[in-house]
């Protein structure tokens, strides 16, 4: 067993609302200083040794991710 | 004329759709999600709604679906297949239809009665419109953005593939006012506006959505 993480992230030229809106709530908040936020997505697979990498690349590239809006990366943790 | 209505868990729209089909005299056939048969339908209508709950991404979960397989086939096949709302989403993540929906720029669900223009009336679901009509018809959607890199911009204004705009203000932060395009061949055509509520002025603001279902049985006799 393994754990995989895969992190979703919008692509810089996509427009971000959620995370301009954090961004926004920041200096409302009194915490300055912050010129960005991007918000993005976490997963967290456990899978067994049969999963290659390769497979894990699809599965990030096809159907975690949409690679129209998003990036993405996949990081076996152990 | 059976035209099919798929139905997702977390569709809300398949009624309404369904009825419009009925209105123009055609037969409305269900389609059943985990179901790869589709009936021997002549077209399909993937509708509005939050399938599977639109967790993930909107559409991304439903575009795998048994149902949607099958849909995918039969548009590469030359089906006429409309996209509405999460049916849009849908064709956009299966790759019937470019580009991708994503959050409205204010962030708020938008549900307003929306003017259109008809930009191409030559796709299969167009035809009864004149060109540059203006439409009203309901849009309501939080994630109504429409997105693609500016080379798929570039081609679909070049082949005439964007099929509505939004007429007046922006409602949603789309790239160039885009509503609505279509597939190279026109048989394929995803909106985020809903036709389907807007058949009959007794439940809708106009009748301007019947248009769309008038245009698609036009293209089916003519084929």
């Amino acid at each position: 067993m393994a754990r995989v993480v895969v992190d979703v992230m919008p692509k810089p030229e996509i427009l971000d609302p959620q995370g301009q809106a954090v961004a926004g709530a920041l200096p409302r908040l009194g915490f300055t200083g912050v010129t960005s936020v991007r918000q993005g997505k976490h997963f967290e697979l456990e899978v067994d040794d049969s999963v290659d990498d390769e497979t894990l690349a699809k599965i990030a590239e096809g159907f975690l991710a949409n690679p129209v809006i998003e990036e993405w990366t996949v990081r076996r943790l152990s | 004329m059976k035209i099919g209505v798929i139905t997702f868990p977390g569709t809300l729209d398949d009624v309404d759709a369904a009825r419009a089909a009925r209105y123009i005299d055609a037969e409305a056939v269900n389609l059943w999600h985990a179901d790869e048969d589709l009936h021997g339908v002549d077209a399909v209508i993937v509708p509005g709604g939050f399938s599977y709950g639109d967790y993930l991404r909107c559409g991304a979960i439903a575009r795998f679906a048994p149902v949607m397989s099958s849909v995918i086939d039969a548009a590469k096949g030359g089906m006429p297949v409309l996209g509405i709302c999460n049916g849009f989403q849908i064709l956009c993540e299966a790759g019937l239809l470019p580009g991708a929906l994503v959050r409205n720029k204010k962030l708020h669900f938008v549900c307003r009665d929306q003017w259109l223009r008809v930009e191409n009336n030559t796709t299969a679901w167009t035809t009864r419109y004149e060109a540059g009509a203006e439409v009203l018809v309901p849009l309501k959607s939080g994630e109504g953005g429409y997105v693609a890199d500016q080379s798929t911009l570039d081609e679909l204004e070049g082949e005439g593939r964007v099929v509505f705009r939004y007429v007046g203000e922006n409602p949603n932060g789309s790239r160039d006012d885009i509503a609505g395009i279509c597939s190279a061949n026109g048989r394929v055509v995803g909106l985020m506006p809903h036709p389907e509520h807007a058949i009959d002025a007794l439940t809708g603001p106009s009748d301007d959505g019947l248009g769309v279902f008038l245009s698609v049985v036009d293209s089916l006799v003519s084929a």
